[in-house]
């Protein structure tokens, strides 16, 4: 039943950010810090892993294309879909509940041990709402983006790789990348990265704020908010994918 | 004036507090005392609403505060300002935003008046040419002044302080308890100061309120407690031979 609690709990914390947000004008600085941090600060890692990425799907699709009857471009409407669909919403979302949820367990959970979560409170502030709003917003405007980036850079590459090694040619890549493109699967991966972005915040944040104990329980709570936002992004990927293709 | 009526508190079927009735005057340095686990810091979060009392009520100047919803507090909390043990600055803000975010957060005051306040309360605590630095930065003892800084500069007619000496160095603790004492007499606030160190006692406490397993044990002021013959607080504040032998003369 403790899952249950969690839930609850998890609930009432998500219902106080909206319900009772402190004026807007106090947000206004942290939500740019938080859309620096959670966007430029992410580029870098973000463009390495998409790169990589997309350079592997299309190498590895090559490698598995052994029936003559398929043209080479199908290799490029591989990649260009599963970038698109899959590895840039999910994968991104996986790589940023690292390295963002961390960052916001282990902030706001040092936080609660030093008393500062207690010090707002006893202003008179809505420290949830505070703390956690601003993170939220934030992501929800500016993973979007990142993940735009993501699907762009993945895409080249994929063209890089394929031409470097010389198994697709450059017009065949970007023939292959034109083909049947279906503009509803960008929608489709913006839906989802919105899901995500939604999860990773709070479900960090409500880690953070409900640790309790020291610098250990700082770690741990850092821990938990990394794999339970994993595990559902990964359960949600399965929920939306199954609403929306299907 | 802050009031405790018939105070009770646990957690887990643990009575942590018993009944407690006090009474915190204006303009005086209320001391809570009591050993570690005596419940000073979860009568202090009672007080100032972290905690929800089970029993019992406390009110602020005869207005009722416990038992009232967030937004009923909201003016109550306006009027408190509170030193943490560790003094609780926000890491990512440098001094002068820590001292200034009482009043960015509740008042319309223009950023100069905002300004000349926040140096105001800093020249206060003895501290100047610091509002760039990093709580990182400062020193326990400094920390301590600009948490002190930090809950005076919105004006508060309460102010509660959780250990401001501990950590300190004797001469360190000195300076704060009496910095403490000389801000509660000059802006007349009512000021209540949980400590266990002796030196605290007997130098600025005008009123003492004992806590022993969870319950009032003793109330009074420096002069009773050198006259007291109650054994657990004798116990409690004469604990080493030098002590002992102060309240034998």
């Amino acid at each position: 039943m403790n899952w249950l609690f969690h839930l609850g709990r998890y609930w009432i914390f998500t219902k106080e950010l909206i319900i009772k947000p402190e004026k807007f004008s106090i947000y206004w600085k942290q939500l740019i810090r938080e859309l620096d941090n959670f966007g430029y600060g992410s580029l870098g890692i973000v463009a390495l892993t998409s790169v990589f990425m997309g350079a592997v799907i299309t190498i590895q699709t090559v490698y598995n294309l052994v029936n003559p009857l398929v043209p080479i471009s199908a290799v490029g409407v591989v990649a260009r879909d599963s970038i698109i669909l899959e590895f840039s919403p999910t994968m991104m979302s996986l790589v940023l509940a690292g390295k963002i949820g961390s960052s916001i367990a282990s902030e706001i959970g040092t936080m609660r041990v030093t008393e500062q979560i207690d010090a707002l409170e006893i202003m008179g502030i809505n420290s949830s709402a505070y703390l956690v709003l601003p993170k939220v917003v934030a992501a929800l405007l500016i993973f979007p983006f990142v993940v735009i980036i993501s699907m762009f850079l993945g895409i080249l590459g994929g063209w890089i790789a394929g031409s470097l090694a010389g198994v697709v040619s450059s017009s065949e890549y970007v023939q292959g990348i034109q083909d049947s493109f279906v503009p509803f699967n960008i929608v489709f991966a913006l839906i989802k990265t919105i899901t995500f972005a939604y999860l990773i915040t709070t479900v960090s944040a409500y880690h953070g704020y409900y640790t309790e104990g020291g610098a250990r329980e700082v770690g741990k709570s850092s821990t938990n908010a990394v794999v339970y936002s994993s595990i559902l992004i990964l359960i949600f990927d399965y929920i939306l994918t199954q609403l929306i293709l299907t | 004036m802050i009031e405790l009526n018939k105070i009770s508190k646990g957690f887990n079927g643990n009575i942590i507090l018993r009944n407690i009735t006090s009474r915190f005057e204006t303009g005086y340095m209320n001391l809570v005392i009591g050993g570690s686990g005596s419940g000073k810091t979860v009568l202090m979060k009672c007080m100032v609403g972290l905690l929800e009392v089970d029993a019992g009520q406390i009110l602020y100047d005869s207005k009722l505060f416990s038992g009232l919803n967030r937004k009923d507090r909201r003016p109550f909390r306006q009027e408190i300002g509170m030193v943490f043990q560790g003094g609780a600055l926000f890491d990512s803000l440098n001094v002068e935003r820590n001292v200034m975010f009482p009043l960015n957060m509740f008042t319309k005051m223009s950023p100069e008046e905002k300004k000349e306040r926040v140096n105001f309360c800093l020249n206060r605590v003895n501290l100047i040419n610091v509002n760039h630095l990093n709580p990182s930065e400062l020193s326990g003892g400094m920390k301590k002044r600009v948490a002190i800084a930090r809950a005076i500069a919105p004006n508060p007619k309460y102010l509660f302080c959780d250990e401001p000496n501990s950590g300190l160095d004797p001469q360190t603790a000195i300076v704060i308890d009496n910095l403490i004492k000389e801000i509660t007499e000059e802006f007349n606030i009512t000021t209540i100061v949980n400590t266990h160190d002796m030196n605290s006692v007997l130098e600025v406490g005008d009123k003492i309120v004992f806590l022993h397993k969870g319950e009032k044990w003793w109330e009074g002021n420096v002069d009773d407690i050198l006259r007291t013959d109650n054994k657990e607080l004798n116990d409690f504040i004469f604990a080493t031979k030098l002590a002992k032998s102060i309240k034998k003369v």
